[in-house]
């Protein structure tokens, strides 16, 4: 296997503190991958990085053979690198269906035909169970849907590589279930690299998982290694018990 | 809004909109008739000011600079260098592409209070600098463009823009233009971009959108279109003069898109029809239009944020663009 | 006159346009520091502080001294109070939004520009200075008030200096400026805060025209230039710094005046608000400042 995503030397500051400390990072085409940590770890930053809203300050980033380091981010969006935020940001102001319309008539060569934007747009609602909501405003939905909206986004853009940044956070059980069914049906076509909180949602999706603490990746493995990592639990499990669940 | 929505249905008003226009050239009373005239030429400089402000969301203090670089660079070559109507008009529109695109690509480094100021700062500099060479332009007192100069000929007819059916039936032209144009642009791709942007431009670029470039193209097409109501200014009313770039022409349009609606394709109408015939009917009995103008600015951003057809479109016409 | 003495007398004239404009680029910079808004009619309560002066002096008889002293008291006092009213009755309710607050602002502008043009007239009028003292230097005599205008303005600039980073009300300042959430959750009354800054910041303009008002006549259309050149001075020396306001009214006052002398004011104007506008699109955060968040 080949890998799709790597850094070398990621560094970033943010005044005296070092956000992400010369992070040497690889995700291979088609797995998913979890990135935990506790709060203040780097995790958000490090997507950051990556996806191009803040410029490094050392080191390179390779997606699928190419440097983009100093790609700027509309650029990495096109050649197939999808965020999706933590706090949502979906255009509250517009219709659900226009938040969908805007990345697929981005990523349509033909864009201008209504038709092909129309059958994409309802295509992406469709897959996270939307559909019926296409017309309300974004920002009138429930929480949860909004969450899903943020998701249909990014799937709207088709990517090779997508971000999740603490998608369930906010969820109720029955919602985070759905979601984790989703993000399988995701990974058929897509790497995911996820950020997530919740235990039990990174066991269950994750095949590897990367330990973010102060800056730099404290443990990498599969999530059995993870758990009996001794260094981890100090650091991180042992700190918030009830992550653990 | 939805942008898949009633095509004829919007269409058909624009076009309603129009035709009445036309119509009113054969009812208006002589003087109204004048006043129509220059509100439409008006009324395109706040529809461009709008592309900017209401759909892109970018807020300029600088817009006499287009609107007067299109006032002299259609006039400037007509007075001095005796070019015709329609190259002068051209000129005029030229002066208008390149002025913004500088300041595009000079003031859309900064946002938000910084890209207030620096318009303004621009177009203050764009001013003085009319004022500064008045060897050619005669400052504040102006260039009066001669009737003879103000004529088109095309094969054996002659148009004389100095005519008041004439100037009216251009004015109603250029802003039909401009209006199904703008109504095109907000429904297409690229307007959907551009109020995306203004709702949250981070969250655009991180779908792929270069909003650089799309933010460029705004002031540009704003720029176009506001300098063409310039160069139609200088052409049809036969004036050019440095008034038109003060800081007072960068404030007027600001006022009428805020009071007609902002983000509405009809509001610019709206408001210039309803100010100029406010400070008209003000002038009447007081001469402080000032104090009117002073007012209403405050008196909309504190109670009537959407303007005029944002209320209405709110509360009851879902559809207009 | 030979080169020395025309540059010495230049010079001069600058450092009096700097003293008044720190002053007035002072009370800018500490409502957009403290409050996050731009206050486009700032340059009319400038305005408003000279024409008070014509009035008060014009209605006071006996010596122009006594009139000049009352009109440097009342004048910045009403101009506060007109303020403060704007800033309760509009600002407030905007929530202090930036570009609605501009836009507020502007109409502030259009309405006191015509009741002064209503109630005062077009004309420029005089205002007598409360000495005419002359001072004989070697090459030509200067007026000692002008020099006067300089030390009033230092001593002004210093007891602002005091209040802000001395006392209490500073602190609140400081506190207000640096995180609003934080300072209404330490009990900090906020609002008032806004309401005595925005009206802080007037008065100083206005107290900057009454010491200008001898040399320079009240106009009702005196206010743009102050304005423009505030914001200048505020973005050179850095938003919200007090230190930074002060070198870099030095620094435009002195060459406005030098500039002045040796080439059209037009021409001066023109250079120096394009030199402006590229410093604010290529260094926002000022020569002289950090940025800000």
């Amino acid at each position: 296997m080949t890998a799709l995503l790597t850094t070398r030397g990621l560094s970033r500051r943010f005044g005296g503190l070092r956000a992400v400390d010369d992070v040497e990072f690889a995700l291979e085409t088609g797995e998913i991958r979890a990135v935990i940590g506790p709060n203040g770890a780097g995790k958000t930053t490090f997507v950051s990085l990556v996806c191009g809203r803040y410029a490094p300050d050392a080191g390179t980033i390779t997606f699928s053979g190419e440097d983009i380091t100093a790609m700027p981010a509309h650029m990495r969006v096109r050649r197939g690198i999808a965020y999706t935020f933590q706090i949502t940001s979906v255009f509250a102001n517009l219709s659900a269906y226009d938040n969908v319309a805007l990345p697929v008539q981005r990523t349509l060569t033909d864009g201008r035909s209504r038709g092909a934007v129309r059958h994409g747009a309802m295509e992406a609602l469709e897959r996270v169970g939307l559909s019926n909501r296409a017309n309300e405003q974004a920002g009138t939905l429930a929480y949860g849907h909004q969450r899903l909206l943020e998701v249909a986004m990014g799937l709207a853009l088709k990517p090779r590589l997508l971000i999740l940044d603490e998608p369930t956070q906010g969820l109720s059980d029955g919602e985070i279930e759905n979601f984790v069914a989703l993000v399988r049906e995701i990974a058929k076509d897509a790497t995911v690299l996820l950020i997530e909180h919740n235990m039990q949602v990174v066991m269950e999706l994750a095949q590897r998982i990367t330990v973010f603490n102060a800056g730099k990746i404290l443990a990498e493995g599969a999530p059995a290694e993870i758990r009996g990592n001794a260094a981890v639990q100090d650091a991180y499990l042992g700190t918030t018990p009830e992550a653990q669940a | 809004m939805n942008w898949e929505g009633p095509t004829a249905k919007v269409y058909a008003l624009h076009v309603a909109v129009v035709a009445l226009l036309v119509g009113l050239n054969f009812a208006l009373p002589e003087y109204h008739h004048g006043v129509l005239a220059r509100v439409l030429v008006l009324a395109v400089f706040a529809m461009g000011y709008n592309v900017l402000f209401g759909y892109a969301g970018l807020l300029s203090l600088g817009h006499a600079m287009f609107f007067a670089a299109g006032l002299y660079g259609a006039g400037l070559p007509l007075y001095h260098l005796g070019w015709g109507v329609p190259a002068a008009f051209g000129a005029g529109i030229a002066a208008g592409f390149v002025a913004s695109l500088i300041i595009g690509l000079l003031a859309l480094r900064t946002s938000g209070v910084a890209f207030m100021i620096v318009t303004m700062m621009f177009a203050q500099v764009f001013y003085l600098t009319t004022l500064y060479f008045g060897e050619w332009t005669r400052g504040d007192e102006g260039l009066v463009l001669q009737q003879q100069a103000r004529q088109v000929t095309l094969g054996a007819q002659t148009l004389d823009l100095t005519s008041p059916a004439t100037r009216y039936l251009l004015a109603v032209a250029l802003f039909a233009i401009v209006l199904l144009a703008s109504v095109a642009l907000v429904r297409s791709r690229h307007g959907r971009v551009l109020v995306a942007i203004r709702e949250n431009e981070e969250r655009t670029r991180m779908l792929g959108y270069d909003t650089f470039a799309n933010k460029l193209a705004a002031v540009v097409t704003s720029g176009v279109i506001c300098a063409a109501a310039g160069a139609a200014y200088a052409l049809l009313f036969g004036y050019v003069g440095s008034t038109f770039a003060s800081v007072q022409y960068s404030i007027l349009p600001l006022l009428w898109v805020l009071l007609g609606g902002a983000a509405t394709t009809l509001g610019p109408l709206i408001g210039t029809l309803f100010m100029y015939y406010v400070i008209d009917i003000a002038s009447g009995y007081t001469s402080a239009y000032m104090l009117v103008v002073g007012a209403v600015l405050i008196l909309l951003v504190l109670f009537f944020r959407k303007g005029v057809l944002g209320t209405v479109r709110e509360r009851w016409v879902g559809w207009l663009p | 006159m030979a080169f020395f003495p025309h540059l010495l007398l230049a010079t001069l004239e600058g450092l009096v346009t700097s003293a008044v404009l720190a002053l007035t680029a002072l009370g800018l910079s500490l409502v957009f520091g403290v409050m996050r808004i731009v206050n486009v009619a700032h340059g009319e309560f400038f305005m408003l502080g000279a024409v008070l002066a014509w009035a008060i002096t014009i209605t006071l008889t006996g010596h122009p001294a006594l009139g000049f002293a009352v009109a440097l008291v009342l004048s910045p006092l009403i101009v506060g109070g007109i303020a403060w009213i704007a800033e309760r009755l509009v600002l407030r309710r905007l929530e202090y939004n930036p570009e609605a607050t501009i836009v507020a602002t502007i109409g502030l502008l259009y309405i006191i520009q015509q009741l002064a043009l209503t109630f005062y007239g077009p004309e420029a009028r005089p205002v007598a200075p409360p000495f005419s003292y002359r001072i004989q230097l070697p090459w030509f005599g200067y007026s000692g008030y002008k020099l006067s205008i300089i030390a009033a303005s230092a001593l002004l600039l210093l007891a602002t200096w005091f209040v802000l980073t001395r006392t209490r009300i500073g602190l609140v300042m400081r506190a207000t400026q640096y995180d609003r959430e934080t300072a209404l959750a330490f009990g900090i009354p906020v609002g008032r805060v806004y309401g005595a800054v925005f009206a802080l910041g007037a008065m100083l303009a206005a107290v900057a025209a009454v010491l200008i008002v001898p040399i320079q006549q009240a106009h009702y259309l005196m206010g743009l230039d102050p304005l423009l050149l505030s914001f200048i001075v505020v973005i050179i020396g850095g938003l919200g710094s007090l230190r930074g306001t002060v070198v870099a009214a030095l620094l435009i006052g002195v060459s406005d005046g030098i500039i002045s002398v040796f080439f059209s004011p037009t021409l001066a104007k023109i250079i120096a608000t394009l030199v402006v506008a590229l410093v604010l699109v290529f260094r926002p955060q000022g020569l002289f400042g950090t940025a800000t968040k």
